[in-house]
């Protein structure tokens, strides 16, 4: 599968009661690879998340996807810090996306069956997914995500508050996504994980874009003294 | 204490020979009230639902009407309802005045509005829970509400045995529109304000007796058939 979804943002500005969330960004995406929205906490990474997913509203400014609006939204999958469960078994969590976009009970079951596997739980099925540990819950969420084959997938700092094997797990199913084509658009804090995982890297401060590029060279030596205070490990306000 | 265990024997009496007039009463009771609840929480819990996730002009005038409606006294509701099905009133052609049909429409009028709060305050819960996944997956309104709905079935449960529950017990409304006539609208609770009213307190007693044994029965019923304390659930 290819993804054939590149974003931009033009004077992009969200602002809450009066003071600026975000903005004013100019900011352009490619349609493939492994985007890390990296900045600390308060920068602005989830409004930018959302607005690029369309679920926030923009104050100024306008995010224009190469392919319509409606068709780009049902093309985009979203994975929150907290994993949202719906009251249902795991079977039925993965099946959710599935039915409200008429995916027919054959495929269905096929389809949760193979993802249960591939995010291990397997064997967890039958279990009632609000009962999940932390892990288990964030695996759920993010196969539940991926099960209809998004051309984009948005990530919120999936592995904050996961263990290092859990966040491992979970790592290997984004690469496993980003090499299958999917498009991935992910905040964090952890520096680690940017490395590990970006291909590029989107540098956020106080809602605004401080710096865009390659993973290796941003990491590497980053052109912007905000940057290079951050991945110093600096406290930044 | 005496006229206790007089309606206590009054209501074993009653009930192991199965006096004909109390089968008829009781299953009257439960028709007229049962019927309510189905079309009250036809009405209430999709409306309930959707107060919670819909944003419109005026939405918190309308949940405080909603929950001031809850306190309708049902001697005003069967006095409106008996105007409107008078004979001289805007329905009065139908000839629905002392019938069951007439006590039900007053129990639905009254249940209403309890079963569609408390309805609204569970889904207001739920939908605060879900609200960002469902908007993300690109749900339609109506994908929402049903998801609302079967995720938070266990809480619009409770909702319906409040409603039941002050069906069952309603005696003002339906005893102005239903009228209280022998084997055509007499119910448990009209019965037992008429004995009280002769002075037969023993067989109010029994009467009210199997009232509460009829409202606890179709509690359990349903909680038994919803699963709902069963281990393992949420």
């Amino acid at each position: 599968m290819t993804s054939l979804m590149s974003v931009k943002l033009s004077d992009l500005v969200v602002k809450r009661r009066g003071s600026t969330i975000l903005g004013p960004i100019d900011l352009e995406l490619g349609s493939e690879g492994f985007t890390v929205v990296l900045g600390p906490n308060g920068a602005g990474k989830t409004t930018l998340l959302k607005v690029l997913h369309g679920v926030e509203r923009v104050t100024r400014g306008s995010v224009d996807w190469s392919i319509p609006a409606e068709a780009a939204r049902e093309a985009q999958s979203y994975v929150f810090q907290n994993p949202i469960m719906l009251r249902r078994t795991v079977a039925q969590n993965l099946a959710y996306p599935l039915k409200v976009h008429g995916v027919d009970k054959a495929t269905v079951e096929i389809l949760i069956r193979e993802w249960a596997e591939r995010i291990g739980l397997a064997d967890a099925m039958d279990r009632p997914a609000p009962r999940l540990s932390g892990g288990e819950k964030q695996k759920l969420a993010l196969g539940r995500a991926l099960i209809r084959k998004p051309k984009v997938l948005f990530l919120d700092e999936p592995c904050a508050n996961l263990d290092g094997r859990a966040t491992r797990d979970i790592e290997d199913l984004l690469l496993q996504a980003s090499k299958d084509g999917t498009k991935i658009i992910m905040t964090t804090h952890d520096l680690g994980q940017c490395r590990r995982l970006a291909s590029d890297v989107v540098f956020l401060l106080n809602g605004k874009v401080h710096e865009v590029g390659v993973a290796e060279s941003f990491m590497a030596s980053p052109r912007t003294p905000e940057a290079r205070s951050f991945l110093n490990g600096d406290i930044l306000v | 204490m005496n006229e206790i265990w007089a309606g206590l024997r009054a209501a074993f009496w009653l009930i192991v020979t199965f006096d004909a007039d109390l089968i008829e009463i009781s299953l009257r009771s439960l028709r007229v009230s049962l019927t309510a609840l189905l079309i009250a929480s036809a009405i209430a819990l999709p409306f309930g639902t959707w107060l919670a996730i819909r944003r419109f002009r005026h939405r918190r005038l309308a949940i405080a009407t909603l929950n001031a409606l809850m306190g309708l006294p049902p001697v005003v509701v069967g006095l409106i309802v008996y105007l409107l099905l008078s004979r001289s009133g805007p329905f009065g052609v139908f000839g629905l005045l002392f019938t069951p049909t007439a006590m039900i429409i007053a129990q639905v009028i009254i249940i209403t509005p309890l079963i569609a709060s408390i309805t609204h305050q569970a889904m207001r819960e739920l939908w605060a829970e879900y609200h960002d996944l469902l908007i993300s997956l690109n749900t339609s309104r109506r994908q929402r509400m049903l998801t609302l709905i079967w995720d938070g079935r266990r809480t619009l449960l409770t909702a319906s045995l409040a409603g039941f529950g002050r069906a069952i017990g309603e005696v003002g409304a339906i005893m102005i529109v239903g009228g209280n006539i022998d084997h055509a609208t007499r119910v448990l609770t009209t019965a037992i304000a008429l004995e009280t009213g002769k002075g037969d307190f023993a067989l109010a007693l029994g009467l009210g007796f199997v009232l509460i044994a009829l409202a606890l029965a179709v509690n359990f019923t349903m909680h038994a058939l919803s699963k709902t304390e069963r281990e393992g659930r949420w």
